[in-house]
Order: structure tokens, then C-alpha cells, then sequence
């Protein structure tokens, strides 16, 4: 049999490089008019008065009261307005909109509304827990009282931001009289439609959602496209046009959502030997001004806090906090790179605390097939940590250099990180909320389509989910095809996200082809669909948070060599080192420009990528001042995927997405602590912070 | 208004607007070219990219009136030519493009880069594309993909 792995041509690299693809904002229509975002300036407000000027003929503003249905995003937990009414809670918050034709005109509309506001006292720190989880493992209290030593540690993350190059936008338009359709750069399809649904009070069929293009998105595009998507459906209501809305850059670092600042406080209960016996950790994310996805990151946060590491007994508790700022939503890894951070130095720092040595202790932890995971499932699969880590090491003389940067004057250093990343939703999600569904329709000339709503957002999910179909059938490519979703056309396989797409969506597709394999009959019309049916053997307690929180995991190791200038202290990336198991490859050149471009992300999380607000402003608003890595910085690559096949992934595979960023920040924060000889327990270690932490221990 | 006249992809045109409308909106909105795409308005990440006579340059920031009399080329323009093939191949073989956003101010740069430089080094190719921004590949597999094309395309700059 060919091996699935073997990379073919990328579905649209053609009219990528050429130029010809179509992203939201190269849409033309006649008659085209466009909108603009009236916003709050300031964080915690009481709205007394709003004078406009006056309109002229064919101008309108759009806010609150033109919505038929919710003023609120349907999202998992529904507090965010589509547009506010009284009160404004964070800097940028949308109040309304100003179409019409010119550009130039909406902005001087814009220029001349006067908003009066009550200013209200803003809250900045982690005070109001608007969601509080908890669960454990084994008798942690047990484990603590027969201690040989308890320590503590706190790790931060500071926010990341998505920075697609692409900012968000739609264009949206009435077909007949009172049916929207939305063409936008978009993760979730569905998200999209079932929000404006609930915002217009309409019929499911008056609202069609299609995908455009999409530049880049990294979860940025999960659930905040739901909330222009609903504004533009109002908007596109009152003035009867069709209309686009495309954020500047600016505006686009303002007000989407971003990674989640987070605290983590860590204990461990060791006992004569050194040994972990028990950890207590309590993870705080700060959500912004809204909760939306905050509860679900939190969860995904809380599952990850043993990582790749058996520990018997624990003890997990997790907030959310309202404050007064943007709020913060998916960031490719959901809330696991916050907690990777957090337990892999910790896991060093124990080490380092009893005097051994950091790779034999991990080591010591390291988890095992048959294992109990964190909330008492069993990791099921093999597990290949032991050759991954080998591999790793030896490719990256990683014994030898852990050796020789020892000493602090030669301002280098070697960090390894290893972890895991759950694969697809979280618990019982996909059985109870998304019941993905494919289908698969062929023609009666035999041309067969791909009808999912699985979004190519960059990662080649039209790549790798159309070779699932056509090496499952057996029928060359250009007799399949694999158009970008529309809601109208194809059912919903679930949103994009979570790295389920290959796992999940893929290995339906894998089903529903072999299904139309077998029933083949040519020159006519068929269609087959699946529907998601959770494995058996997942059993999941979302009260208790106990069980199989995920059906399969992959697995990574990440090593990072840095040097440090000892004049500036700032950090050069010299080169990174991975190790994946995906289960299986469905595309060897995909999977290695997933984990290209997660691990720059993950590796700038933790060392380059600064963002803050002040009084609830966001201060790095532009790539100016928001720094991303560009080729300089990014440091060379060397990447080695295991085979390890998982039993209920199309051809073995697994997730991929998400995991080559998880490890990125731990692993080079490790590196930056041995090159400076101090401790790293906050991200991103910037020169800045570097350069505090030389001071306080030489003074 | 004087006319702004200038050789757009290879053809004489006089552009009856205003000229210190951004370059970027008059190809995109008054001649269709929407393949120079917009990711930051502000000359940081190179989405944008035209050639100007012949090497790159960010059309966000760059006043219509200042390409009076000279040849702009934009990515559909490029796209007609042998060395782009090159490059296009190169970019496919590598995995050089993802979400495809900032691939076609690459493919600019590519061009203007192998002009200036038609043996780069890796530090050169580096430095030679650190004026655009890319979000999706980390940038190694576009680095091997200018190697390649050239490599492949030796005696095409
Ligand atoms: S859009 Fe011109 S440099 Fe970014
Ligand atoms: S391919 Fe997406 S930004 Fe470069």
C-alpha cells in the first residue's frame, strides 16, 4: 500500500502564490457599501447620551435596538453583547455601526458622533472568579500531610496575540427579501450562522454562511467572527445592501480576543526521595470583560497541569476573572500553553530545588501506556516518550551542551520541553455538543464531493482531507473536489478548531468514502454521510471533570538552544529541535509546516511577543509595536515525526494543530534560564525582564 | 487633476485620481489587482509588496504620484513570467505557503531578493525577506524555497 504520509501538491497552492484567491477583502460586488466600528474609548463606562449628526441620504447607524432577537453571541457561555447597550466594559467595546457607500464619508460621520459617558470604577486584577472548576486525583490531601517537603512556585504568561496577517472581516448581502448570507474569514462556519440566528430571531434557512478565503487565523477566527458576523447581519437588514466590513490593523489588535494572561500557582508534595507525590496547582485566567469560550479554555488549561508526567495524587482548581478589558478567546492551544509553561519549569525547578538532575527527574515522572492521566482516565495507546526524548537528545547534543553551558559566562543554554496535547473537544464535547456530521455526494458522471465544514485555514485541511477521500476511493484527484464551505451546502461537520479536524472530520471522511466505496454504482447519484459516534470506551463526568477527557493525545518533545548578549541581554534563537508523534502523518510536508510554524509561535510566546494594556488600553496595537518573528529571528528547524498509529484515526492520524505550539515557551525559557543562571517563572523573558532579574541577585 | 501615467504590468496607463491615494488602493481598487493584499497599512509586513522598477517595494505607504513614469509590477503581472514559475514550483516543493496571505508579497520579494542577489546565502535570504511578515510557516520552508528556485532557475537572474 502507498504510504499516506507521501506529500502531494498542496489543493490551492496555485492560486495562492498567483495571487487569484479570493480572501474577504478582494470581494467586489456592485454596489458595494461598507461599515465602520463606533467603539468605546474608555474601560467601564454608563453610556448617558449618543448625539449623531446628521445623516446623510443613504447613511445609516446600526446599535442595539435594531436587533429583532439576542443582544448577546451565542457562544458556550452567552454574556457578550452584539452591540452595547447601557454600560461599555472594555476599550473598544462596539457600540454601533456607520454604513453607507464612501469610506471617506463613514469616517466623518464617525468623526462627528459625541458619546456622553458615566465613568464607572474599572476593575484590572484577578478579583471577581466568574468560573470556578476543581477536580481530583487520588487523596492529594493524604500525599501533602505525609510530606517530606512541600514547595511552591507561580508562573505568569503575559497575553499573545493571534496576528494573522489577514484581519478579520465579512462581506455580507441580502439574497431576495429576507435571507443574509455572509461570506467571511472564518474558523466556524456554523458558530457564524447559528449566532446570527439567534440575534435576527430567524428561520435557520435565512441565514447562509460561506468561507472565504482565510489569512491565517491560529483561533482568532473562532468565536470573535460571530460577533461581526451578527452586527454586519443587522446592519445588512437595515440598509439593504450588501456591505463589507474590514478591520484595520490597528482596530484588529484592539479589540479581538487574545491568549489569556494567566497565573499558576504550583505545589508539590515530596517525599524523602525526592520524589513528587502530589501536586496542588490553581490556575487564574484573566477573561476580559466577557466570559465567552474562558470557561472551556480553563478547562483545557486544568487537564493539561501533569502534562507528559504521571502524578498520583492531585488537587486542581481553576478560576476565570471578569476584568475590565478586552476580552480574551482561542489562541491556538486553548489554554494548554499557559499550564505546559507552568508544570514543565516547575518539574525543572523541583529539580533543581533537591539538587538533581532536571532530565533524571523528569524522566523519573515520565508517563506510561497504562498510566492514569490527570483525571484518572488511562492513557490507552502506546506512549513513544522514551525514543522521542532519545531522538531529541541526540539530535541536538543536548547531554553534552547541558554539560558545557553550565557555566554562566558563556551566555548559552539548551532547554528541552516535552508534552502532550489532548486531540479534538474536550470531555464529552464532541458527542454532546457538536454530533459532526459529513457527507459525501457523487455526481452521476462519478465526480465525487467533499461536503464538510472543515475550514483550510492555512494548516491544508482541503489538502489532506480531500487525500483521505481519494486514497480511501481509489479515483484520481481531479475527480474529487473539495470547495470551501457553505452552509448551505454542506452539513456541519463542527467547527474548525481543537485539532480535530484531521482526527475527527478526517477519519468520518475516511468512513463515509469507504462506505461509497462499497457501494459504488456507477453513472449514478449517491450520497453517504456519518455522523460522530463517541468510542466506547471514552467514559467522561463533566460535573466531576473525571475520565477520558480525551479519546487520544500526541505527543512532542522541543529543544531550544539560545545565547544571551551579556550587553543587552537579548536572546538569540540558534536553533530548535522537535520530536512529534501525530499518530500518523496524513501529509509529511503539511505536518512539518504545522510544526514550522507552531513551534515559531510557541518559541516567541516565551521570549519575543510583549503585549500589555494600561488602564485597559491595549499598548502594543500595530506589528510595529507588537513584535512577531521575522526571518531573522526564526532560528533553523530540525523536525522528526514517529510513526504510532492511532487505531480510530484515518490512517492512524491524530491531532496535529496545536501541538508544536504547546512547548514552544517552555522549552526556551529553560534555555534563557541556563544561559542567565537565574530562574525564569514569567513570560515573555524579555531583555527587560531579563535584565531585573541579573540585577536583584548580583545586588 | 494631471494624470498619473505609469507602465502597469508591462502596459502604459494613466491613472485620473487623486495622487496621493495610496498605491496599494488605486491597484486594488481602481484596477482589480487584489493580489497585493493589505495586513497592516503601515510598510511592516510586506503583504503588500509591488515591484517598482523591477524590486520591491510596500505599496501601504507609498503615494500614487511617486510612480509617475516608472514600471510597477504587481503580483498578476509577475505571475506571467519564467522566473515566477520558478519560484512558484519551489515554493510548492518546499511547502513555502500556507494560509497564502502574505505568499504573494513573498513572491515579490523573492524576485527582488534573487535580482539584487542571484546566489544568496541563507543569512542573506534571511535578511533579504525580514521586511515581510509571515504568521503561518515559521519562514524555514520558504528560505528552502528560495535556495531552490535558485538553484533550479541558475542563469534566469
Ligand atoms: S500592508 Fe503594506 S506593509 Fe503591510
Ligand atoms: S502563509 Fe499565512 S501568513 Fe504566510
Amino acid at each position: 500500500m502507498k504510504d499516506i504520509s507521501r506529500s502531494v501538491p498542496k489543493e490551492d497552492h496555485e492560486e495562492k502564490v498567483s495571487g487569484r484567491a479570493l480572501y474577504v477583502s478582494d470581494i467586489q460586488m456592485a454596489d458595494m457599501h461598507y461599515a465602520k466600528t463606533v467603539r468605546a474609548d474608555r474601560p467601564h463606562a454608563r453610556i448617558r447620551n449618543i448625539r449623531l449628526p446628521e445623516l446623510p441620504e443613504g447613511y445609516v447607524v446600526v446599535d442595539h435596538h435594531d436587533i429583532p432577537g439576542a443582544n448577546h453571541v451565542n457562544m458556550i457561555f452567552e454574556d457578550w453583547p452584539v452591540f452595547a447597550d447601557s454600560v461599555v466594559r472594555h476599550v473598544g467595546e462596539p457600540i454601533m455601526l456607520v454604513c453607507g457607500k464612501d469610506k471617506q464619508i463613514i469616517q466623518s460621520i464617525c468623526d462627528e458622533i459625541v458619546i456622553e459617558y458615566e465613568d464607572l470604577e474599572p476593575v484590572f486584577d484577578l478579583q471577581e472568579s466568574v468560573v470556578h472548576k476543581s477536580f481530583q486525583k487520588g487523596d492529594a490531601a493524604a500525599a501533602f500531610a505525609r510530606a517530606d517537603q512541600v514547595v511552591e512556585r507561580v508562573y505568569e504568561t503575559g497575553y499573545q496575540e493571534q496576528a494573522y496577517i489577514e484581519p478579520q472581516g465579512f462581506v455580507g448581502y441580502l439574497e431576495g427579501e429576507k435571507k443574509v448570507t455572509l461570506i467571511g474569514s472564518i474558523q466556524c462556519p456554523y458558530y457564524v450562522k447559528n449566532a446570527v440566528i439567534k440575534t435576527l430571531a430567524c428561520d435557520p434557512e435565512d441565514v447562509r454562511v460561506i468561507q472565504a478565503a482565510v489569512g491565517g487565523a491560529f483561533g482568532g477566527k473562532e468565536e470573535f467572527p460571530s460577533l461581526i458576523g451578527c452586527q454586519l447581519a443587522v446592519a445588512v437588514h437595515k440598509l439593504k445592501k450588501p456591505i463589507k466590513i474590514i478591520y484595520e490593523r490597528e482596530e484588529d489588535m484592539i479589540v479581538t480576543t487574545k491568549r489569556h494572561p494567566s497565573k499558576t500557582t504550583m505545589q508539590a508534595a515530596l517525599d524523602s526521595a525526592g520524589r513528587v507525590l502530589a501536586i496542588k496547582a490553581h490556575v487564574a485566567l484573566d477573561a476580559g470583560a466577557y466570559i465567552g469560550l474562558s470557561g472551556v479554555v480553563l478547562s483545557r488549561a486544568m487537564l493539561a497541569v501533569t502534562s507528559a508526567y504521571t502524578i498520583d495524587h492531585l488537587d486542581v482548581k481553576g478560576d476565570v476573572y471578569l476584568t475590565h478589558t478586552v476580552p480574551n478567546g482561542a489562541f491556538r492551544g486553548f489554554g494548554a500553553p499557559q499550564m505546559i509553561f507552568a508544570i514543565d519549569m516547575f518539574m525543572h525547578h523541583l529539580a533543581k530545588h533537591l539538587g538533581k538532575d532536571p532530565y533524571q527527574f523528569r524522566k523519573a515522572h515520565q508517563a506510561k501506556q497504562g498510566d492514569r492521566t490527570a483525571t484518572s482516565g488511562i492513557f490507552r495507546d502506546p506512549i513513544l516518550m522514551d525514543a522521542m526524548v532519545e531522538k531529541a537528545t541526540s539530535m541536538s547534543d543536548y547531554h553534552r551542551k547541558q554539560k558545557d553551558y553550565a557555566s554562566p559566562d558563556v551566555y548559552r543554554g539548551i532547554g528541552m520541553s516535552w508534552f502532550l496535547h489532548g486531540c479534538g473537544f474536550t470531555g464529552s464535547g464532541e458527542s454532546d455538543h457538536i454530533k459532526a456530521k459529513v457527507r459525501l455526494r457523487k455526481s452521476d458522471t462519478d465526480h465525487v464531493y467533499v461536503l464538510v465544514a472543515a475550514v483550510d485555514m492555512g494548516q491544508g485541511a482541503k489538502t489532506t482531507l480531500k487525500k483521505v477521500v481519494v486514497e480511501t476511493l481509489g479515483v484520481p484527484y481531479n475527480q474529487v473536489t473539495f470547495d470551501d464551505p457553505d452552509t448551505d451546502a454542506v452539513p456541519d461537520s463542527g467547527p474548525t478548531v481543537a485539532s480535530r479536524t484531521a482526527m475527527i472530520v478526517g477519519g468520518l471522511l475516511a468512513q463515509a468514502a469507504q462506505t461509497l466505496k462499497e457501494t459504488w454504482k456507477r453513472g449514478e447519484t449517491q450520497v453517504v454521510e456519518k455522523t460522530y459516534r463517541q468510542p466506547e470506551f471514552v467514559i467522561w463526568d463533566e460535573k466531576t471533570l473525571r475520565g477520558d477527557a480525551y479519546p487520544a493525545y500526541s505527543w512532542g518533545v522541543n529543544i531550544v538552544e539560545v545565547s544571551v548578549s551579556p550587553v543587552t541581554y537579548e536572546v538569540k534563537v540558534e536553533k530548535i529541535w522537535s520530536v512529534y508523534d501525530v499518530g500518523k502523518a496524513l501529509d509529511e510536508r503539511i505536518v512539518l509546516g504545522q510544526a514550522d510554524g507552531g513551534i515559531a509561535q510557541g518559541v516567541a510566546y516565551g521570549y519575543l511577543e510583549v503585549m500589555r494594556h494600561h488602564g485597559g488600553h491595549i499598548q502594543h496595537k500595530n506589528m510595529t509595536d507588537y513584535i512577531i518573528p521575522t526571518a531573522v529571528d526564526m532560528a533553523p528547524t530540525e523536525t522528526v515525526i514517529f510513526d504510532n498509529p492511532y487505531a480510530l484515526g484515518p490512517y492512524g492520524a491524530k491531532g496535529v494543530g496545536e501541538l508544536s505550539l504547546v512547548g514552544g515557551a517552555p522549552a526556551v525559557a529553560m534555555a534563557i534560564e541556563q544561559a542567565i543562571g537565574r530562574p525564569i517563572q514569567k513570560i515573555p523573558a524579555t531583555p527587560e525582564m531579563i535584565m531585573e532579574l541579573m540585577r536583584d541577585e548580583t545586588h | 487633476m494631471k494624470p498619473i501615467k505609469f507602465i502597469l504590468n508591462d502596459q502604459p496607463v494613466e491613472a485620473h485620481t487623486n495622487p496621493s491615494r495610496r498605491l496599494l488602493d488605486v491597484l486594488r481598487g481602481d484596477y482589480g489587482l487584489t493580489g497585493s493584499k493589505e495586513g497592516c497599512g503601515e510598510g511592516e509586513c510586506g503583504a503588500c509588496s509591488v515591484l517598482l522598477d523591477g524590486y520591491a517595494v510596500n505599496s501601504c505607504i507609498l503615494p500614487l504620484a511617486s510612480v509617475e513614469g516608472r514600471h510597477v509590477t504587481t503580483i498578476e503581472g509577475y505571475a506571467k513570467t519564467q522566473r515566477f514559475a520558478v519560484v512558484k514550483a519551489a515554493m510548492g516543493d518546499e511547502g513555502g505557503s500556507q494560509c497564502g496571505i502574505c505568499t504573494p508579497g513573498f513572491m515579490i520579494a523573492i524576485e527582488s531578493l534573487l535580482k539584487k542577489n542571484p546566489k544568496p546565502s541563507e543569512q542573506e535570504i534571511r535578511t533579504g525577506l525580514a521586511g515581510n511578515l509571515c504568521r503561518c510557516t515559521g519562514y524555514n520552508m520558504i528560505v528552502k524555497a528560495v535556495q531552490k528556485a535558485a538553484k533550479v532557475g541558475e542563469g534566469l537572474w
